[in-house]
């Protein structure tokens, strides 16, 4: 097996196993669930799947999935120290990182935009579940990015992550209107407003913005991540 | 503190260091955990002994690459450790506190560092790692299902997957019951008399002695000597020490003791006496019976030097 595919497999395994991850299953459920709910009531979408889509898909399943994912797939290692079982043979750390992300962006991607398709479907249409996949996908990419740089950086990656949802996505962009720029959420959801086209999910930014963005988003991060990761330094020991 | 270098005169003696390390230090805020250390490591099994907390596994990890140093450099073979990949196809490492992939087997352990090095049987390259520290069937059981020593014995077939050129072991023989021990001894000491470079880190001088001829010995983050095992044994028992030693007549106890072979040097330095000997272990041994015939009890004998001393009678306890 190549060098990539035995990285992917050793991530992935490590990743299904721990019980953090397998916490997170019920979420695309919960997206789902209560799509069909608003569904089955007969209430108008208009009133409800910005509620749903946006209040729980895009603010809460996607960032909550993207961040366990991307502080799993290496920061975990990194803090429990089988990463030097990695780190110890010649393997390129660009390799390492570049693997680790693809795996975080797939499981990332299927955890997410397959349920947000459904979702979109039971609430519209297939337009709107191709629109929602791709911004779920927009988003997947530039949060796993970011929180896989910051569990390389930080040996705090999931408070910081947190800190970035809660008080900046979520608190900082009601006040301070600028804020919705630099807001991955604010990404996925421009790109899914563009491509489904629909009242239902109303972006306010331009989705070429928010590709370009998510672009060097992931480009930084991961140039970081390869980065700090070269200079990866084991715990202070004094024995 | 120059550490006392003993000459290697050995007719098999490293003809070149393949690890050089040039004036390094590491700290981790106000802790030194090394401090200023040059040394080289040539082929052949070196022992790297030190008390707990002496700063072994630092030095370890910085040899690794796994660690920058706050101030000198670390070269294999002439290259750069940190933030040189490279060095790890020629370069194999036991670490005794992080964690490895639990929910693999050692086979797969194993078979997958192979694959991560690029050798062109990894299968094979793994069979052939787990036979050599001798895992047998338990090698495809879960990692996690492992005792210590089991745990240890699959870290350290996957660092010899690729047949290094330099092998690190910190503290290898930690948790292993004494059969495993003596395989490993063994194992380590074949790989020395095939030419690899093989250092492992121990805090019992006998486990040193047994697997190794020379000995690099860390004390708080210095070292404090290297060379010969048998000398260096010597300069460990048989450098000038000083005990402050209280009795009920410390004026007969002197005179008595001014007898004994082992003793350079009393002062009566109330309240007690100090007393300068150059041979640790006869000291001790001679010191009681002494006592006994000049008809003195001994209330208090203290190590004065206590700096180095508690790590040097800590290793002399460990040779008795």
């Amino acid at each position: 097996m190549s060098v990539v595919g035995v990285l992917a497999r050793i991530t992935i395994r490590g990743l299904l196993g721990r019980r953090r991850f397998l916490l997170l299953l019920p979420l695309p459920l919960l997206l789902i669930a209560a799509a069909t709910i608003g569904r089955i009531s007969g209430v108008d979408p208009s009133r409800w799947a910005d509620a749903v889509l946006s209040q729980v898909g895009f603010a809460v399943v996607l960032p909550l999935i993207a961040m366990i994912v991307g502080t799993g797939v290496l920061g975990s290692e990194l803090e429990d120290g089988s990463a030097v079982t990695v780190l110890t043979t010649p393997v390129p750390r660009g390799t390492i990182v570049l693997t680790k992300l693809a795996v975080a962006i797939g499981v990332t991607t299927a955890a997410t935009a397959l349920p947000m398709f459904v979702a979109g479907v039971i609430v519209d249409s297939v337009r709107l579940g191709v629109g929602l996949a791709v911004g779920a996908f927009v988003g997947t990419v530039a949060y796993t990015t970011l929180f896989l740089a910051l569990s390389v950086v930080s040996r705090r990656p999931v408070l910081i992550a947190l800190g970035y949802l809660v008080i900046w996505e979520g608190t900082l962009v009601t006040v301070l209107s600028g804020v919705r720029w630099l807001s991955i959420r604010q990404f996925a959801v421009a790109v899914s407003d563009r491509v489904a086209s629909t009242e239902l999910v109303t972006g306010t930014l331009s989705s070429l913005y928010a590709v370009l963005a998510t672009a060097v988003l992931a480009v930084a991060a991961t140039t970081l991540a390869i980065d700090r990761l070269s200079a990866y330094s084991v715990r202070g020991e004094t024995g | 503190m120059s550490a006392p270098t003993v000459p290697d005169t050995r007719p098999d003696a490293p003809a070149r260091a393949v690890l050089e390390v040039r004036g390094v230090s590491r700290w981790f805020g106000n802790v030194v955990a090394v401090n200023d250390i040059t040394m080289s490591i040539g082929t052949g099994v070196t022992g790297l002994l030190g008390p707990n907390g002496a700063g072994k596994t630092t030095l370890l990890h910085l040899m690794a690459g796994l660690l920058q140093p706050s101030r000198g450099e670390i070269l294999l073979s002439d290259a750069p450790v940190w933030r040189n990949p490279a060095i790890y196809a020629s370069l194999g490492l036991v670490v005794d506190r992080e964690d490895t992939y639990g929910f693999l087997s050692a086979r797969e352990l194993v078979e997958a560092t192979a694959a991560l090095h690029k050798l062109p049987h990894p299968r094979a390259a793994a069979d052939r790692a787990i036979a050599m520290v001798g895992l047998g069937s338990a090698a495809d059981r879960r990692v996690a299902t492992y005792s210590k020593g089991m745990r240890q014995r699959a870290r350290v077939a996957a660092a010899l997957v690729h047949d290094p050129a330099v092998l690190l072991l910190d503290e290898p023989f930690n948790g292993m019951d004494p059969r495993q021990r003596l395989d490993l001894m063994e194992l380590l000491q074949r790989m020395g008399e095939a030419g690899r470079t093989v250092l492992f880190s121990s805090h019992i001088l006998e486990e040193v002695e047994q697997v190794s001829q020379s000995i690099q010995v860390m004390v708080a983050g210095r070292l404090a000597a290297s060379g010969d095992h048998r000398a260096i044994r010597r300069l460990m028992t048989q450098r000038p020490h000083e005990f402050r030693l209280a009795s009920s007549d410390d004026r007969a106890l002197g005179v008595a003791l001014l007898r004994l072979e082992s003793v350079t040097g009393v002062e009566l330095e109330p309240p007690g006496l100090l007393v300068r000997t150059r041979d640790y272990g006869a000291f001790a041994r001679a010191l009681p019976p002494a006592a006994r015939a000049a008809g003195v009890r001994l209330y208090q004998v203290l190590p004065a030097d206590e700096s180095l001393e508690s790590v040097f009678s800590y290793l002399i306890e460990g040779g008795q």
